[in-house]
Protein backbone atom coordinates (compact mmCIF):
# COMPACT_ATOMS: atom_id res chain seq x y z
CA UNK A 1 0.00 0.00 0.00
CA UNK A 2 1.20 3.22 -0.99
CA UNK A 3 1.12 6.35 1.81
CA UNK A 4 -2.07 7.71 1.31
CA UNK A 5 -3.82 4.18 1.23
CA UNK A 6 -2.02 3.92 4.73
CA UNK A 7 -3.47 7.48 5.53
CA UNK A 8 -7.16 6.42 4.24
CA UNK A 9 -7.01 3.07 5.70
CA UNK A 10 -5.75 4.23 9.64
CA UNK A 11 -8.19 7.48 9.30
CA UNK A 12 -11.25 5.04 8.08
CA UNK A 13 -10.20 2.54 11.20
CA UNK A 14 -9.96 5.65 13.59
CA UNK A 15 -13.54 7.37 12.46
CA UNK A 16 -15.54 4.43 11.12
CA UNK A 17 -16.48 2.87 7.53
CA UNK A 18 -20.11 4.73 7.24
CA UNK A 19 -21.36 7.51 5.39
CA UNK A 20 -21.49 9.63 8.36
CA UNK A 21 -17.54 9.34 9.06
CA UNK A 22 -16.89 11.05 5.53
CA UNK A 23 -16.11 14.48 6.68
CA UNK A 24 -13.70 13.47 8.98
CA UNK A 25 -11.73 11.20 6.98
CA UNK A 26 -11.63 13.77 3.92
CA UNK A 27 -10.51 16.66 6.67
CA UNK A 28 -7.78 14.03 7.57
CA UNK A 29 -6.81 13.82 4.11
CA UNK A 30 -6.71 17.29 3.23
CA UNK A 31 -4.58 18.25 7.09
CA UNK A 32 -1.94 15.52 5.79
CA UNK A 33 -1.37 15.71 1.81
CA UNK A 34 -2.60 19.37 1.94
CA UNK A 35 -5.35 18.78 -0.88
CA UNK A 36 -7.72 16.23 -2.25
CA UNK A 37 -6.34 14.98 -5.68
CA UNK A 38 -8.42 12.53 -7.30
CA UNK A 39 -6.68 9.56 -6.78
CA UNK A 40 -7.35 10.27 -2.62
CA UNK A 41 -11.06 10.34 -3.55
CA UNK A 42 -11.69 7.29 -5.03
CA UNK A 43 -9.58 5.28 -2.76
CA UNK A 44 -11.48 6.94 0.06
CA UNK A 45 -15.23 6.04 -1.83
CA UNK A 46 -13.00 2.75 -2.41
CA UNK A 47 -12.69 2.25 1.44
CA UNK A 48 -15.99 3.28 2.68
CA UNK A 49 -17.72 1.39 0.02
CA UNK A 50 -19.24 4.48 -1.75
CA UNK A 51 -19.48 5.61 -5.43
CA UNK A 52 -17.04 7.85 -5.79
CA UNK A 53 -19.14 10.42 -7.51
CA UNK A 54 -20.75 11.17 -4.21
CA UNK A 55 -17.24 11.47 -2.57
CA UNK A 56 -16.67 13.86 -5.00
CA UNK A 57 -19.57 15.82 -4.60
CA UNK A 58 -19.34 15.91 -0.93
CA UNK A 59 -15.73 16.95 -1.34
CA UNK A 60 -16.00 19.78 -3.37
CA UNK A 61 -18.78 21.38 -1.69
CA UNK A 62 -16.89 22.50 1.17
CA UNK A 63 -14.18 25.65 0.80
CA UNK A 64 -11.61 24.25 2.98
CA UNK A 65 -10.84 20.81 1.62
CA UNK A 66 -8.72 21.48 -1.18
CA UNK A 67 -8.56 20.29 -4.69
CA UNK A 68 -5.68 21.85 -5.57
CA UNK A 69 -1.75 21.18 -4.00
CA UNK A 70 -1.70 24.07 -1.39
CA UNK A 71 1.63 24.96 0.66
CA UNK A 72 2.59 23.33 4.25
CA UNK A 73 1.02 26.91 5.96
CA UNK A 74 -2.43 28.00 4.51
CA UNK A 75 -2.78 31.55 5.09
CA UNK A 76 -6.61 32.54 4.93
CA UNK A 77 -7.18 36.44 5.10
CA UNK A 78 -10.28 37.29 6.13
CA UNK A 79 -12.92 39.26 3.33
CA UNK A 80 -15.80 39.49 5.48
CA UNK A 81 -17.66 43.33 5.51
CA UNK A 82 -15.82 44.14 9.13
CA UNK A 83 -12.10 43.16 8.16
CA UNK A 84 -12.81 45.25 4.96
CA UNK A 85 -13.28 48.00 6.37
CA UNK A 86 -10.73 48.06 8.96
CA UNK A 87 -7.93 47.19 6.31
CA UNK A 88 -7.66 43.54 5.09
CA UNK A 89 -6.26 45.29 1.89
CA UNK A 90 -3.04 46.70 3.19
CA UNK A 91 -2.14 42.93 5.20
CA UNK A 92 -3.24 41.43 1.74
CA UNK A 93 -0.52 43.48 -0.20
CA UNK A 94 2.34 43.26 2.71
CA UNK A 95 1.46 38.98 2.17
CA UNK A 96 2.07 39.50 -1.31
CA UNK A 97 4.90 41.52 -1.27
CA UNK A 98 6.34 39.41 1.08
CA UNK A 99 5.94 36.16 -0.34
CA UNK A 100 5.76 37.16 -3.87
CA UNK A 101 2.29 35.72 -4.38
CA UNK A 102 -1.18 36.43 -5.57
CA UNK A 103 -4.18 35.34 -3.73
CA UNK A 104 -5.20 31.80 -4.23
CA UNK A 105 -1.37 31.16 -5.59
CA UNK A 106 1.44 28.92 -3.50
CA UNK A 107 4.70 29.74 -3.24
CA UNK A 108 7.51 27.96 -5.78
CA UNK A 109 8.98 26.21 -2.37
CA UNK A 110 5.82 24.70 -1.09
CA UNK A 111 5.52 26.56 1.57
CA UNK A 112 2.50 29.18 1.79
CA UNK A 113 -0.29 29.80 0.19
CA UNK A 114 -2.50 32.62 -0.02
CA UNK A 115 -6.34 32.65 0.35
CA UNK A 116 -9.06 34.98 0.81
CA UNK A 117 -12.12 33.76 3.26
CA UNK A 118 -15.42 34.22 4.67
CA UNK A 119 -15.86 35.98 8.24
CA UNK A 120 -13.20 34.27 10.70
CA UNK A 121 -15.64 35.22 13.92
CA UNK A 122 -13.09 37.90 14.97
CA UNK A 123 -14.24 41.04 13.69
CA UNK A 124 -14.17 42.85 16.62
CA UNK A 125 -10.26 42.59 16.27
CA UNK A 126 -10.77 43.21 12.51
CA UNK A 127 -8.75 42.67 10.50
CA UNK A 128 -7.91 38.78 11.25
CA UNK A 129 -6.12 35.28 9.38
CA UNK A 130 -5.96 32.57 9.62
CA UNK A 131 -2.54 29.98 9.08
CA UNK A 132 -3.64 26.90 9.03
CA UNK A 133 -5.34 26.43 12.57
CA UNK A 134 -4.40 29.36 14.27
CA UNK A 135 -5.77 33.08 14.48
CA UNK A 136 -3.96 35.97 14.43
CA UNK A 137 -6.41 39.60 15.11
CA UNK A 138 -5.63 43.10 14.77
CA UNK A 139 -3.46 42.56 12.32
CA UNK A 140 -1.53 45.25 10.82
CA UNK A 141 1.48 45.23 7.70
CA UNK A 142 4.03 45.56 10.93
CA UNK A 143 2.75 42.91 12.81
CA UNK A 144 2.16 40.53 10.04
CA UNK A 145 5.51 41.01 8.67
CA UNK A 146 6.37 40.36 11.82
CA UNK A 147 4.54 36.82 12.20
CA UNK A 148 5.43 35.33 8.69
CA UNK A 149 9.00 36.06 9.48
CA UNK A 150 8.66 33.63 12.16
CA UNK A 151 6.98 31.08 9.83
CA UNK A 152 9.65 31.64 7.26
CA UNK A 153 12.17 30.71 9.44
CA UNK A 154 10.58 27.10 10.15
CA UNK A 155 11.44 24.41 7.73
CA UNK A 156 9.27 23.87 4.95
CA UNK B 1 -41.19 58.49 23.77
CA UNK B 2 -42.93 54.82 23.31
CA UNK B 3 -39.28 53.45 24.32
CA UNK B 4 -39.31 55.17 27.86
CA UNK B 5 -39.12 51.65 29.61
CA UNK B 6 -37.01 49.88 26.78
CA UNK B 7 -33.49 51.00 27.99
CA UNK B 8 -30.47 49.63 27.37
CA UNK B 9 -29.71 47.89 30.83
CA UNK B 10 -26.56 45.50 30.95
CA UNK B 11 -26.90 41.79 32.11
CA UNK B 12 -24.22 39.41 33.13
CA UNK B 13 -25.20 35.79 33.22
CA UNK B 14 -23.67 33.64 30.26
CA UNK B 15 -20.02 34.60 31.59
CA UNK B 16 -20.12 34.30 34.75
CA UNK B 17 -17.95 31.70 36.07
CA UNK B 18 -20.63 29.05 38.04
CA UNK B 19 -18.20 26.93 40.07
CA UNK B 20 -20.91 24.89 41.18
CA UNK B 21 -22.23 23.17 37.45
CA UNK B 22 -21.95 19.54 39.29
CA UNK B 23 -24.40 20.61 41.68
CA UNK B 24 -26.49 22.28 39.04
CA UNK B 25 -26.30 18.66 37.14
CA UNK B 26 -27.04 16.08 39.58
CA UNK B 27 -30.04 18.64 40.63
CA UNK B 28 -31.44 19.34 37.60
CA UNK B 29 -31.19 15.37 36.97
CA UNK B 30 -33.15 14.35 39.79
CA UNK B 31 -36.22 16.72 38.66
CA UNK B 32 -39.14 15.07 36.71
CA UNK B 33 -38.71 15.90 32.64
CA UNK B 34 -41.48 17.26 32.50
CA UNK B 35 -41.01 20.00 35.44
CA UNK B 36 -37.99 20.74 33.32
CA UNK B 37 -40.18 21.55 30.52
CA UNK B 38 -42.72 23.43 31.96
CA UNK B 39 -39.64 25.95 33.52
CA UNK B 40 -38.02 26.88 30.46
CA UNK B 41 -41.29 27.06 28.25
CA UNK B 42 -42.26 29.39 31.44
CA UNK B 43 -38.66 31.35 31.23
CA UNK B 44 -40.54 32.01 27.44
CA UNK B 45 -36.50 31.24 26.17
CA UNK B 46 -36.65 31.87 22.36
CA UNK B 47 -33.68 30.40 20.25
CA UNK B 48 -30.32 32.72 20.04
CA UNK B 49 -29.64 31.73 16.83
CA UNK B 50 -31.31 34.21 15.35
CA UNK B 51 -34.43 32.28 14.49
CA UNK B 52 -36.14 32.43 17.86
CA UNK B 53 -38.22 29.24 18.47
CA UNK B 54 -39.61 28.86 21.98
CA UNK B 55 -37.08 26.32 22.74
CA UNK B 56 -38.95 24.66 25.94
CA UNK B 57 -41.62 23.94 23.25
CA UNK B 58 -38.48 22.57 21.06
CA UNK B 59 -37.71 19.78 23.84
CA UNK B 60 -41.25 19.27 24.51
CA UNK B 61 -41.97 17.99 20.42
CA UNK B 62 -39.05 16.24 20.95
CA UNK B 63 -39.40 14.40 24.10
CA UNK B 64 -42.91 13.49 22.70
CA UNK B 65 -41.81 11.34 19.69
CA UNK B 66 -41.53 8.05 20.56
CA UNK B 67 -38.01 7.05 18.58
CA UNK B 68 -35.74 4.97 20.44
CA UNK B 69 -32.57 6.49 19.60
CA UNK B 70 -32.95 10.64 19.57
CA UNK B 71 -29.64 13.31 19.37
CA UNK B 72 -28.75 16.38 20.86
CA UNK B 73 -26.56 18.81 18.81
CA UNK B 74 -25.30 21.98 19.84
CA UNK B 75 -25.16 24.41 16.38
CA UNK B 76 -21.51 26.42 16.98
CA UNK B 77 -21.99 26.53 13.19
CA UNK B 78 -21.31 30.40 14.14
CA UNK B 79 -20.68 31.73 10.24
CA UNK B 80 -23.16 34.96 10.15
CA UNK B 81 -21.41 37.65 9.49
CA UNK B 82 -20.35 39.94 12.73
CA UNK B 83 -21.17 37.35 15.30
CA UNK B 84 -19.08 35.73 17.78
CA UNK B 85 -20.02 35.35 21.07
CA UNK B 86 -20.59 31.34 20.19
CA UNK B 87 -16.85 31.49 20.38
CA UNK B 88 -16.27 33.15 23.64
CA UNK B 89 -19.01 31.29 24.85
CA UNK B 90 -17.32 27.79 24.48
CA UNK B 91 -13.58 29.10 25.04
CA UNK B 92 -14.86 31.03 28.48
CA UNK B 93 -17.55 28.65 30.41
CA UNK B 94 -17.88 25.03 27.67
CA UNK B 95 -19.32 23.64 31.02
CA UNK B 96 -22.78 25.15 30.84
CA UNK B 97 -23.12 24.28 27.39
CA UNK B 98 -22.24 20.76 28.53
CA UNK B 99 -24.52 20.63 31.08
CA UNK B 100 -27.80 22.08 29.10
CA UNK B 101 -27.23 19.29 26.15
CA UNK B 102 -27.02 16.44 29.35
CA UNK B 103 -30.12 17.86 30.84
CA UNK B 104 -31.73 17.96 27.05
CA UNK B 105 -30.62 14.83 26.71
CA UNK B 106 -32.14 13.50 29.91
CA UNK B 107 -35.61 15.18 29.25
CA UNK B 108 -36.10 14.17 25.55
CA UNK B 109 -33.96 10.53 25.63
CA UNK B 110 -31.25 11.04 23.71
CA UNK B 111 -27.68 9.27 24.78
CA UNK B 112 -25.88 10.98 22.46
CA UNK B 113 -24.73 14.63 21.77
CA UNK B 114 -22.82 16.55 18.92
CA UNK B 115 -21.22 19.80 18.82
CA UNK B 116 -20.93 20.92 15.62
CA UNK B 117 -18.01 23.30 15.25
CA UNK B 118 -17.10 25.40 12.51
CA UNK B 119 -13.62 24.46 10.60
CA UNK B 120 -12.58 28.31 11.27
CA UNK B 121 -12.51 27.38 14.92
CA UNK B 122 -10.98 24.35 15.14
CA UNK B 123 -8.07 25.83 17.68
CA UNK B 124 -10.90 25.49 20.23
CA UNK B 125 -10.74 22.17 19.81
CA UNK B 126 -8.36 20.79 22.75
CA UNK B 127 -9.78 23.05 25.12
CA UNK B 128 -13.10 22.12 24.45
CA UNK B 129 -12.14 18.36 24.10
CA UNK B 130 -10.70 18.58 27.65
CA UNK B 131 -13.43 20.07 29.01
CA UNK B 132 -15.56 17.21 27.20
CA UNK B 133 -13.75 14.60 29.24
CA UNK B 134 -13.86 16.50 32.74
CA UNK B 135 -17.64 16.57 32.23
CA UNK B 136 -18.13 12.99 30.88
CA UNK B 137 -16.29 11.94 34.02
CA UNK B 138 -18.29 13.68 35.94
CA UNK B 139 -20.94 12.23 34.69
CA UNK B 140 -19.87 8.51 35.02
CA UNK B 141 -19.59 9.40 38.62
CA UNK B 142 -23.19 10.46 39.01
CA UNK B 143 -24.05 7.47 37.01
CA UNK B 144 -25.70 9.34 33.83
CA UNK B 145 -24.46 8.15 30.83
CA UNK B 146 -24.75 10.87 28.34
CA UNK B 147 -21.64 11.36 25.46
CA UNK B 148 -20.50 14.28 23.75
CA UNK B 149 -18.38 14.76 20.94
CA UNK B 150 -16.94 17.23 18.42
CA UNK B 151 -18.29 17.40 14.98
CA UNK B 152 -16.00 19.83 13.00
CA UNK B 153 -17.11 21.90 9.77
CA UNK B 154 -14.94 23.09 6.88
CA UNK B 155 -16.12 26.35 5.80
CA UNK B 156 -19.29 26.35 4.15
CA UNK B 157 -21.58 29.18 6.01
CA UNK B 158 -25.10 26.89 5.20
CA UNK B 159 -24.42 24.46 7.56
CA UNK B 160 -25.48 26.43 10.04
CA UNK B 161 -28.91 25.81 8.54
CA UNK B 162 -30.05 23.18 10.38
CA UNK B 163 -30.58 20.76 8.00
CA UNK B 164 -28.19 20.94 5.97
CA UNK B 165 -26.11 20.66 9.49
CA UNK B 166 -27.40 17.43 9.41
CA UNK B 167 -26.32 16.26 6.07
CA UNK B 168 -22.86 17.97 6.40
CA UNK B 169 -22.85 15.77 9.55
CA UNK B 170 -23.88 12.66 7.43
CA UNK B 171 -20.93 12.82 5.15
CA UNK B 172 -22.98 14.93 2.32
CA UNK B 173 -23.11 18.03 1.54
CA UNK B 174 -24.34 20.87 3.52
CA UNK B 175 -27.73 21.39 0.94
CA UNK B 176 -31.30 22.35 3.47
CA UNK B 177 -33.86 19.98 3.51
CA UNK B 178 -37.44 20.79 2.89
CA UNK B 179 -39.19 20.97 5.87
CA UNK B 180 -41.47 19.53 7.28
CA UNK B 181 -40.42 17.34 8.80
CA UNK B 182 -39.08 19.63 11.18
CA UNK B 183 -35.79 18.18 13.33
CA UNK B 184 -37.76 17.46 16.40
CA UNK B 185 -39.19 14.76 13.94
CA UNK B 186 -37.02 13.80 11.52
CA UNK B 187 -33.63 15.31 12.51
CA UNK B 188 -29.63 13.42 12.50
CA UNK B 189 -29.59 10.16 10.50
CA UNK B 190 -33.66 10.69 10.24
CA UNK B 191 -33.62 10.61 14.26
CA UNK B 192 -35.75 12.76 16.44
CA UNK B 193 -33.00 15.92 17.34
CA UNK B 194 -32.58 18.96 18.92
CA UNK B 195 -30.94 21.35 17.78
CA UNK B 196 -29.75 24.70 19.69
CA UNK B 197 -27.22 27.43 19.41
CA UNK B 198 -24.55 27.41 21.79
CA UNK B 199 -26.09 30.89 23.64
CA UNK B 200 -30.01 29.08 24.08
CA UNK B 201 -28.03 26.45 25.78
CA UNK B 202 -25.83 28.41 27.91
CA UNK B 203 -28.80 30.38 28.74
CA UNK B 204 -30.91 27.05 29.73
CA UNK B 205 -27.81 26.76 32.59
CA UNK B 206 -29.03 30.12 33.84
CA UNK B 207 -32.42 29.18 34.40
CA UNK B 208 -31.39 25.46 35.67
CA UNK B 209 -29.76 27.27 38.53
CA UNK B 210 -31.46 30.80 38.94
CA UNK B 211 -35.07 29.44 37.92
CA UNK B 212 -37.54 31.10 35.00
CA UNK B 213 -37.90 33.51 36.94
CA UNK B 214 -34.77 35.32 37.34
CA UNK B 215 -34.86 34.97 33.35
CA UNK B 216 -38.16 36.20 32.76
CA UNK B 217 -37.81 39.31 34.52
CA UNK B 218 -35.17 40.52 32.44
CA UNK B 219 -36.29 41.79 28.72
CA UNK B 220 -39.63 42.89 27.40
CA UNK B 221 -42.90 41.10 26.72
CA UNK B 222 -42.66 38.54 23.86
CA UNK B 223 -38.82 39.61 24.23
CA UNK B 224 -37.83 38.13 27.32
CA UNK B 225 -34.29 37.47 29.02
CA UNK B 226 -30.69 38.89 28.19
CA UNK B 227 -28.94 38.24 25.02
CA UNK B 228 -25.55 38.71 23.83
CA UNK B 229 -24.50 40.83 21.47
CA UNK B 230 -21.61 40.85 19.15
CA UNK B 231 -20.43 44.85 18.48
CA UNK B 232 -18.40 45.66 15.54
CA UNK B 233 -17.21 47.94 12.68
CA UNK B 234 -17.40 51.70 13.61
CA UNK B 235 -17.07 51.68 17.42
CA UNK B 236 -14.98 52.76 20.21
CA UNK B 237 -15.81 49.69 21.66
CA UNK B 238 -16.09 46.64 19.73
CA UNK B 239 -16.75 43.26 21.48
CA UNK B 240 -19.54 40.69 22.76
CA UNK B 241 -22.09 42.56 25.52
CA UNK B 242 -25.05 41.15 27.52
CA UNK B 243 -28.10 43.17 27.30
CA UNK B 244 -31.19 42.53 28.13
CA UNK B 245 -33.89 42.52 25.06
CA UNK B 246 -36.19 44.94 23.78
CA UNK B 247 -34.35 47.88 24.07
CA UNK B 248 -33.86 50.61 20.96
CA UNK B 249 -31.63 51.31 18.84
CA UNK B 250 -31.18 54.54 19.33
CA UNK B 251 -30.01 53.95 23.03
CA UNK B 252 -28.06 51.29 21.47
CA UNK B 253 -25.98 53.92 19.22
CA UNK B 254 -25.81 56.43 21.78
CA UNK B 255 -23.96 53.52 24.03
CA UNK B 256 -21.90 51.93 21.37
CA UNK B 257 -21.57 54.63 18.49
CA UNK B 258 -18.68 56.52 17.25
CA UNK B 259 -21.08 59.69 17.51
CA UNK B 260 -21.10 59.38 13.64
CA UNK B 261 -23.34 56.29 13.34
CA UNK B 262 -25.17 56.69 9.63
CA UNK B 263 -26.50 53.40 10.11
CA UNK B 264 -26.51 49.93 12.01
CA UNK B 265 -26.61 46.16 10.35
CA UNK B 266 -29.54 44.35 12.86
CA UNK B 267 -28.36 40.58 12.41
CA UNK B 268 -25.55 40.20 9.94
CA UNK B 269 -25.61 40.04 6.17
CA UNK B 270 -28.89 37.99 6.37
CA UNK B 271 -30.50 40.85 8.81
CA UNK B 272 -31.58 44.72 8.27
CA UNK B 273 -30.03 47.75 7.99
CA UNK B 274 -31.41 50.31 10.05
CA UNK B 275 -30.50 54.00 8.90
CA UNK B 276 -30.64 56.90 11.44
CA UNK B 277 -33.81 58.34 10.54
CA UNK B 278 -35.18 54.94 12.14
CA UNK B 279 -32.80 54.44 15.17
CA UNK B 280 -35.39 56.47 17.69
CA UNK B 281 -38.35 53.79 16.49
CA UNK B 282 -36.50 50.27 15.81
CA UNK B 283 -36.43 48.20 18.83
CA UNK B 284 -34.25 44.85 19.38
CA UNK B 285 -36.65 42.26 19.61
CA UNK B 286 -38.56 39.14 18.86
CA UNK B 287 -41.72 39.99 16.53
CA UNK B 288 -44.28 41.21 19.26
CA UNK B 289 -45.90 44.18 20.63
CA UNK B 290 -43.11 46.36 20.46
CA UNK B 291 -43.95 49.69 19.57
CA UNK B 292 -42.55 50.67 16.31
CA UNK B 293 -40.69 47.76 13.86
CA UNK B 294 -39.02 45.03 16.14
CA UNK B 295 -35.99 43.12 14.62
CA UNK B 296 -34.69 39.87 15.65
CA UNK B 297 -31.01 38.88 15.64
CA UNK B 298 -28.66 36.64 16.61
CA UNK B 299 -26.59 39.35 18.11
CA UNK B 300 -25.06 40.81 15.08
CA UNK B 301 -24.74 44.50 15.45
CA UNK B 302 -22.42 46.26 12.80
CA UNK B 303 -22.07 50.19 13.07
CA UNK B 304 -21.18 52.04 9.83
CA UNK B 305 -20.28 55.49 10.28
CA UNK B 306 -20.92 58.39 7.96
CA UNK B 307 -17.32 57.57 6.14
CA UNK B 308 -18.71 54.49 4.64
CA UNK B 309 -20.18 53.57 1.33
CA UNK B 310 -23.26 51.68 1.52
CA UNK B 311 -22.78 50.36 -1.89
CA UNK B 312 -19.43 48.92 -0.66
CA UNK B 313 -21.23 47.50 1.89
CA UNK B 314 -23.68 45.61 0.08
CA UNK B 315 -21.43 44.28 -2.66
CA UNK B 316 -19.63 42.62 0.28
CA UNK B 317 -22.35 41.31 1.59
CA UNK B 318 -23.54 40.63 -2.18
CA UNK B 319 -19.93 38.53 -2.70
CA UNK B 320 -20.53 36.78 0.84
CA UNK B 321 -24.72 35.02 -0.07
CA UNK B 322 -23.08 34.54 -3.57
CA UNK B 323 -20.47 32.08 -2.52
CA UNK B 324 -21.51 31.07 0.08
CA UNK B 325 -25.05 30.01 -1.16
CA UNK B 326 -25.74 26.16 -1.77
CA UNK B 327 -26.34 26.47 -5.10
CA UNK B 328 -29.50 23.43 -5.02
CA UNK B 329 -32.39 25.53 -5.69
CA UNK B 330 -32.07 28.30 -8.40
CA UNK B 331 -34.14 31.28 -6.75
CA UNK B 332 -30.87 31.71 -4.24
CA UNK B 333 -28.05 30.30 -6.76
CA UNK B 334 -29.19 32.56 -9.68
CA UNK B 335 -30.61 35.35 -7.30
CA UNK B 336 -27.44 36.13 -5.86
CA UNK B 337 -25.39 35.97 -8.40
CA UNK B 338 -27.36 38.41 -10.62
CA UNK B 339 -27.82 40.58 -7.41
CA UNK B 340 -24.48 40.62 -7.19
CA UNK B 341 -23.81 41.46 -11.05
CA UNK B 342 -26.50 43.83 -10.86
CA UNK B 343 -25.78 46.81 -8.36
CA UNK B 344 -22.13 47.02 -10.38
CA UNK B 345 -23.73 47.40 -13.59
CA UNK B 346 -25.88 50.09 -12.27
CA UNK B 347 -23.16 51.73 -10.75
CA UNK B 348 -20.81 51.31 -13.96
CA UNK B 349 -24.06 53.05 -15.15
CA UNK B 350 -24.47 50.05 -17.89
CA UNK B 351 -28.11 49.99 -16.36
CA UNK B 352 -30.78 52.84 -15.56
CA UNK B 353 -30.85 53.72 -11.57
CA UNK B 354 -34.61 51.84 -12.05
CA UNK B 355 -33.23 48.30 -12.74
CA UNK B 356 -32.49 48.50 -9.36
CA UNK B 357 -36.69 48.24 -8.88
CA UNK B 358 -36.54 44.82 -11.00
CA UNK B 359 -33.61 44.03 -8.33
CA UNK B 360 -35.92 44.49 -5.80
CA UNK B 361 -38.24 42.48 -7.52
CA UNK B 362 -36.27 39.62 -7.80
CA UNK B 363 -35.49 39.64 -3.52
CA UNK B 364 -39.72 39.43 -3.32
CA UNK B 365 -38.98 36.21 -5.18
CA UNK B 366 -36.23 35.13 -3.47
CA UNK B 367 -38.00 35.26 -0.13
CA UNK B 368 -41.34 33.78 -1.27
CA UNK B 369 -39.22 30.79 -3.34
CA UNK B 370 -36.01 29.98 -2.05
CA UNK B 371 -35.45 26.77 -0.43
CA UNK B 372 -34.38 27.97 3.07
CA UNK B 373 -33.61 30.69 4.86
CA UNK B 374 -29.94 31.91 2.99
CA UNK B 375 -32.14 32.63 -0.41
CA UNK B 376 -34.97 33.94 1.84
CA UNK B 377 -33.26 36.66 3.75
CA UNK B 378 -30.89 38.43 0.92
CA UNK B 379 -34.24 40.54 0.72
CA UNK B 380 -33.42 41.74 3.94
CA UNK B 381 -30.30 43.11 3.84
CA UNK B 382 -30.39 43.97 -0.04
CA UNK B 383 -34.05 46.17 0.26
CA UNK B 384 -33.19 47.60 3.10
CA UNK B 385 -29.88 48.94 1.98
CA UNK B 386 -31.09 50.24 -1.45
CA UNK B 387 -34.40 51.76 -0.26
CA UNK B 388 -32.45 53.80 2.23
CA UNK B 389 -29.29 54.43 0.44
CA UNK B 390 -30.66 54.40 -3.15
CA UNK B 391 -28.50 57.36 -3.86
CA UNK B 392 -25.30 55.81 -2.78
CA UNK B 393 -25.64 52.98 -4.91
CA UNK B 394 -26.48 54.85 -8.25
CA UNK B 395 -23.79 57.58 -8.00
Amino acid sequence: MNPVQDLIKSLADKHGKNRENLLPILQGVVEQEKYLSEYSMIEIARELDLPAAEVFGTATFYSFLEHKKMGKYIIRVCKTITCSMKGKNQILHAIEDMLKVSIGETTPDGKFSLMQTNCLGWCHKAPAMLINNDIYTELTPEKVREILGEYMKRES
Amino acid sequence: MAFESYQLKRADFIFKNENDWEKILSRTLSRPPQEIINELMSSELKGRGGAGFPTGLKWKLTAEESASVKYVICNADEGEPGTFKDREILSLVPYKVLVAMAVCGYVIGAANGFIYLRGEYKYLVPELNKAIKEFEYYCKEINHNFNISIFLGSGAYICGEETALFDSMEGKRGEPRNKPPYPTSSGYMGKPTVINNVETLAHTFTIFKYGAKKFYDLGVQYSRGSKLFSVSGDTPKPGIYELELGMSLQDFVEEFGDGDTKAVQVGGASGFLVPRKKFAETAIGYKGKLTGISLPTGGSMMLFNSSRSMYNVLDNYLEFFKEESCGQCTPCRVGCQQLYSGIKAVKRGEKPAQYLDKLLKLTETMQLTAKCGLGQSVANSFSSIVENFREEMIY
